[in-house]
């Protein structure tokens, strides 16, 4: 090549082609293909095509020059200018379809990241496994048309004991150890299991009635691995005409089976409550529990005494019931495998995060 | 309740290879619950065997102290040892070096001999010591686990035993035996005996019981005995303190005699101190028929005991020292000199028995459980006494017991009963129950025939007799034995029938709810909220509900009116004197979560509670509680509640440090009050509730950057911002830190039932910004409610996109940026409409707030 450097290729400013020159042309068409061809880039093919078919280039000003030439030589100039262009714009074509394309893998290669740097811009929330799981009971139970209720923590002597059967002297009120409100006198306690909530349903709805009550409970317990003073209960009642102790344990094995999957089972053996009679204490079969099989501890349960449902107005002639209760922290111990119970109170953050939202 | 079996065999067949599991495995079939084993031999094994001193020689050492070089005889005169083992000498003689001096040559002793191990994993074997190899130990009651004398080494005609030389002290001392500890209900008194239990366990298994109580053939009462009278002067609940009083008196007893083996070593499986023979015997008695008894020393008694509560001012030095101030309502023993002791919890220590006291009187006496139960509580006295009076004794018992302590004083102490008997009181009417054949059947759903339920009832030791009512139905009249005061109802002797028919028995059947109404919708709304801020990224905790007074002062409450004066909730018995109040806000207990965080690694969280407060009013509780067993009338009702403090369900949130983990290529936001007011908004649309921010103020949150929320009203339903500085630093908490706490019963309350939906207009909106000028002290919020309001209908929405003070802005001012949106229902705007609409707005803006367009 003769030509100076700082001349892009293709020009040639010191040839001018006549529009009637078919070699001439085709050999500037030539030219242009052969740098639209070498063209690597987009960018270098932008400059191929304004040299080859920019408003200076020789070609567009030899298809200026087609007016000027003779009439006869016009048509033939005319074809053969339109001929060249549209090579040229079809190489062109092509050759941009390739270069955008290569530049495109070229984008995805270079954008490449270590996707193992990636950060969590937002903190993950979660529940507390207590509220998830006792949400957890209540959805079964509304499942077989049974109603939730609540009531108040502070509650009155009344309501939790006595109304349940809790004779003033007996041993049993002691059995549960009672936070009592200053002064004694006011006859009010932190209630130490939900029953209250039991005499408040019968109370307000009369029967039939079917409740769970879950709630917070107190017991003046110092904390430790396996106790706490706060902690939380749910608690059934099923007070209707002609229901039996076959009908309580009904009730728990569909429930265990919810809960436990379709092994579970469920043991009753006598036991003392002052608000059931007959009483049992439950087992449940956990065929998942740690360490293999086993019968566990999980709660108390018993027919209504009839003092209680009298204590609502209900007459035990005409009415029966059942009634059960469980610990939330004791069977989250057991069914989550939590090995000490303070971690279920001191709310450290990485207990709740790993459970997340379901339980 | 333990029960050693031996024990348990005297009245029951238990089979002779059985186990402490054994027995306990059949014992939580008819509702008794395992607790622990009890057996010596776990921690203990022989050859331990009786040995004599042959030889003694006492050795001073360098270290002052004399050892004594004994020579012992383990294997009878004559005979050669059939033991074997390293250390163990074929002649039968052992060399022993033993430190104690309370023994000389002759003595019978127990020699440990090497291969025995004692309690501790403590394993003997031949050792060199003080210059001689020491084959053995002479034991004493410590180093066998028989008690916590170690003063000398145990000397067995002390112990009023002469075995022959080689005796296997496993079998002499009774150490082959075992007890099973089980749970015993608050409701069976009758349990806490041997008598009451082997009766359980003959019904467990089906075997035959034998009472104790039938062994012994109690004298009749005659008009030679000490002289006793009753006379309560105040019964509870009209019920006499002291029902029966069986007083007998022994003479001539040996004060020295020693507790035999077989008794100590039961009484240590129980699990009570052998203390002295009368004690012991005591004791003894009370384990096997449940009856406590009390031993005075009939030399120190002066006149008639009388039985009475005691009088204002009275006092009593009790047996373990402490001279206790007397309530009225205690039950007391007394003489002509006043009181005596704690009738059923505790004796005087003036006519206690001592190691001196020849002649015994010996009370077996029934007292009312209320009464004792009480002055237990008074007192702080539990006993094995008092448990077992609190629980209800059998009435009948009283002289069969008393008998049976005379005899073994007679038997070991070498007494004699006189013929003296006294048995005063009245005995109870007993309790009787109609139960109707079907009635069992009909309460637990297994189908009992007429045939289990007599059975069952006669078993347990009442009266069943058969009997028809109106209906011609079977219904039978049962009275219940005299020592099971708990069956009081008929449903007492269905769960009696279930229980030992076994409750294996009782079928599964799904009862049928009717049709329910789901969770209410506050409960709906109240889960809704507490997944919303999860998913919001906050974390749920839960704190205890106890406070300080401080907190409570320092948090208040959310809703509190201004200057009300704080009452909160007290406790009479809190866990910790100083967290004795409950909290009035989840505050205080979130900070000390978020405290308890940060102090363990973690800077940057986000936490929430949703949970009660406790607000009481001006009544706290009630002044009496209505009786059990009926309906309060409705006011009695009306003012139980009353009493009950206000115990609203709140909502409340803490932020500290930043929004996420900073890293590669990503820099955290601080939290800051807008994400405090900003998350009281979220749970408010969460709720579908419009809550207005204004400018708030409360003692725990930085004077400047506090919001109060409130609803469409102008009610205040929460605060939210940065909370005060001085107190974040001083309570060792995060810089910085962020909170919030709403009423959400109140938010709740105010949600809408029913949405009504608008309609969608589908025509073009315009946009129009305005910056206005504005005193700094204009709050924002303000001036944005004056656009909304000025703007009319056509404005869709507005927000504030800017604050600029500075340049152009004069000094005392800045400048508020508002966006505003317009859209018609009906049609596209033009922007004439809109602009006018605008300057409806500004002029509405600087009419109120003064406020100039920049």
């Amino acid at each position: 090549m003769t030509e100076s450097t700082d001349q892009a290729p293709g020009q040639r400013p010191d040839q001018e082609i006549s529009p009637a020159d078919e070699t001439a042309v085709q050999a500037a068409v030539e030219r242009a293909l052969a740098d639209f061809q070498a063209a690597g880039t987009l960018e270098e093919l932008k400059t191929a095509r304004l040299a080859h078919t920019g408003e200076k280039a020789p070609l567009t000003l030899a298809n200026r020059g087609i007016g000027k030439l003779p009439k006869e030589q016009k048509s033939v100039a005319g074809k053969l200018m339109g001929g060249a262009r549209g090579r040229m714009e079809k190489a062109l074509a092509a050759r941009t379809a390739v270069l955008e394309e290569e530049h495109a893998a070229r984008m995805l290669v270079e954008e490449t990241v270590d996707v193992t740097q990636a950060v969590r811009r937002r903190q993950v929330g979660a529940r507390h496994p207590l509220t998830l799981l006792s949400e957890r009971v209540q959805d079964i139970f509304v499942g077989m048309g049974w109603e939730i209720a609540e009531g108040p923590e502070v509650e009155s002597e009344w309501f939790n004991f006595d109304s349940l059967n809790f004779k003033p002297d007996h041993p049993a009120r002691e059995m549960q150890d009672t936070f009592f409100v200053d002064p004694p006198e006011s006859h009010l306690l932190l209630r130490t299991h939900t029953s209250p909530v039991q005499m408040r349903s019968m109370l307000e709805r009369g029967a039939p009635v079917y409740v769970l009550c879950p709630g917070r409970t107190f017991r003046t317990d110092e904390l430790d691995a396996t106790h706490t003073p706060v902690f939380h209960q749910f608690e059934g009642l099923a007070v209707d005409k002609g229901l039996t102790m076959a009908h309580l344990r009904g009730t728990l094995e569909y429930f265990a089976r919810q809960m436990f999957g379709p092994e579970a089972k469920i043991r009753l053996r006598p036991n003392f409550f002052p608000f059931t009679e007959p009483s049992a204490e439950m087992d449940i079969w956990h065929p998942g529990a740690k360490g293999g099989p086993a019968w566990i501890e999980w709660g108390g349960c018993g027919m209504v005494h009839p003092n209680e449902l009298r204590a609502a107005g209900l007459d035990p002639e005409v009415y029966s019931g059942f009634a059960f209760g469980m610990g939330v922290e004791r069977t989250l111990m057991f069914r989550n495998e939590v090995p000490d119970m303070r971690d279920m109170i001191e709310g450290d953050v990485r207990f709740s995060q790993h459970f997340g939202m379901e339980i | 309740m333990r029960i050693p079996l031996s024990w348990l065999r005297e009245f029951v067949p238990v089979p002779a290879d059985a186990t402490a599991e054994d027995v306990m495995a059949d014992l939580v079939t008819v509702g008794f619950e395992e607790e622990e084993v009890h057996r010596p031999l776990d921690e203990m094994s022989g050859p331990i065997v009786v040995g004599q001193v042959l030889e003694m020689v006492p050795e001073p050492q360098s270290n002052g102290k004399t050892i004594n070089w004994c020579q012992v005889r383990v294997a009878p005169e004559g005979q050669p040892q059939t033991l074997t083992g390293e250390g163990i000498d074929p002649s039968g003689v052992q060399g022993i070096v033993c430190g104690a001096h309370n023994f000389s040559v002759g003595d019978k002793v127990i020699v440990t001999l090497p291969g025995a191990v004692l309690p501790g994993d403590f394993r003997i074997s031949p050792r060199k010591t003080y210059g001689h190899v020491s084959a053995g130990m002479i034991a004493s009651a410590r180093e066998l686990g028989l008690g916590e004398d170690h003063d000398g080494i145990i000397v067995l005609s002390r112990m009023g035993l002469d075995p022959e030389i080689g005796t296997d002290v496993l079998e002499l001392l009774h150490l082959r035996d075992e007890a099973a500890e089980i749970n015993v209900t608050a409701d069976r008194g009758y349990a806490f005996s041997i008598r009451g239990v082997a009766r359980e366990y003959a019904h467990a298994t089906g075997t035959e019981f034998t009472d104790p109580a039938s062994l012994v053939s109690p004298p009749e009462a005659n008009q030679d005995g000490h002289e006793v009278r009753l006379e309560d002067q105040a019964p509870i609940y009209g019920v006499p303190g002291c029902d029966r009083f069986v007083a007998r008196t022994v003479t001539g007893i040996d004060p020295n005699a020693p507790t035999p083996a077989w008794m100590s070593a039961r009484l240590r499986l129980a699990g009570m101190r052998s203390i002295s023979l009368p004690v012991d015997i005591s004791n003894y008695v009370m384990w096997e028929l449940g009856q406590p008894l009390h031993f005075y020393d009939r030399e120190k008694l002066h006149g008639p005991i009388v039985v009475r509560r005691a009088h204002e001012g009275e006092r009593l030095t009790t047996l373990d020292g402490k001279d206790r101030a007397l309530s009225t309502e205690d039950v007391l023993i007394t003489d002509d000199r006043g009181p005596i002791g704690l009738a059923g919890v505790m004796g005087g220590a003036e006519t206690e028995v001592t190691d001196a006291t020849t002649t015994v009187l010996i009370e077996s006496a029934h007292f009312d459980p209320v009464s004792m139960g009480r002055t237990r509580r008074r007192h702080k006295l539990p006993s094995e006494a008092s448990k077992r009076n609190e629980r209800g004794v059998d009435w009948e018992i009283a002289d069969e017991a008393a008998e049976r302590a005379v005899q073994l004083l007679v038997e070991l102490a070498g007494g004699t009963a006189e013929p003296g008997v006294t048995d005063v009181g009245t005995r109870p009417d007993p309790s009787v129950v109609q139960l109707p054949a079907g009635f069992p059947t009909a309460l637990t759903g297994v189908e009992y025939t007429e045939e289990q339920i007599e059975r069952v009832l006669t078993d347990l030791g009442a009266t069943v007799e058969r009997g028809q009512d109106a209906d011609g139905q079977t219904t039978y009249t049962v009275t219940a034995p005299s020592w099971r005061s708990d069956l009081e109802i008929r449903e007492d002797l269905v769960e009696e029938i279930a229980r030992l028919v076994g409750y294996d028995q009782i079928p599964s059947e799904v009862p049928v709810a009717p049709p329910g109404r789901g969770l209410t919708r506050e409960q709906s709304q109240r889960r809704r909220v507490l997944q919303g801020l999860a998913d919001a990224g906050l974390t749920e905790v839960l704190a205890y509900p106890f406070v300080s007074e401080a907190q409570n002062r320092l948090f208040g409450s959310v809703t509190a009116e201004e200057g009300a004066a704080q009452r909160m909730v007290h406790l009479a018995n809190p866990i910790s004197a100083e967290f004795g109040y409950l909290r009035t806000s989840l505050l205080p207990g979130l900070l000390e979560i978020l405290r308890r965080n940060h102090s363990r690694g973690f800077r940057d969280l986000a936490l929430y509670e949703s949970g009660l407060v406790f607000l009481p009013s001006e009544q706290l509780g009630s002044a009496s509680i209505p009786p059990l067993g009926a309906r309060p009338s409705e006011d009695v009702l009306a003012d139980l509640n009353a009493g009950i403090p206000h115990q609203p369900r709140r909502i409340a949130a803490v932020f500290a440090g930043h929004d996420s983990a900073p890293g590669a290529g990503h820099a955290p936001r601080s939290w800051d009050w807008q994400d405090a007011v900003g998350t009281a908004l979220d749970i408010a649309q969460i709720l579908g509730v419009p809550l207005t921010v204004a400018q708030g103020a409360h003692q725990a949150f930085h004077p400047g950057r506090t919001a109060e929320l409130r609803l469409a009203d102008g009610s205040a339903v929460g605060v939210a911002g940065e909370l005060l500085p001085k107190l974040l630093e001083t309570s060792d908490l995060p810089a910085r830190t962020v909170a919030l706490e709403l009423d959400l019963d109140a938010l709740m309350a105010a949600a809408a039932d029913v949405v009504v939906a608008g309609p969608i207009s589908t025509y073009p909106a315009t946009s129009q910004d305005v910056a206005l000028v504005v005193d700094t002290d204009t709050v924002a919020g303000d001036v944005l409610a004056t656009l909304r309001e000025g703007a009319g209908d056509l404005l869709e929405d507005i927000a504030l996109f800017d604050v600029y003070t500075g340049t152009g802005v004069p000094e005392g001012s800045k400048s508020l940026a508002f966006t505003l949106r317009f859209r018609a229902p009906d049609r596209t705007l033009t922007a004439d409409e809109a602009s006018e609409a605008r300057a409806a707005a500004t002029a509405l803006a600087a009419e109120r707030h003064g406020a100039v367009q920049r």
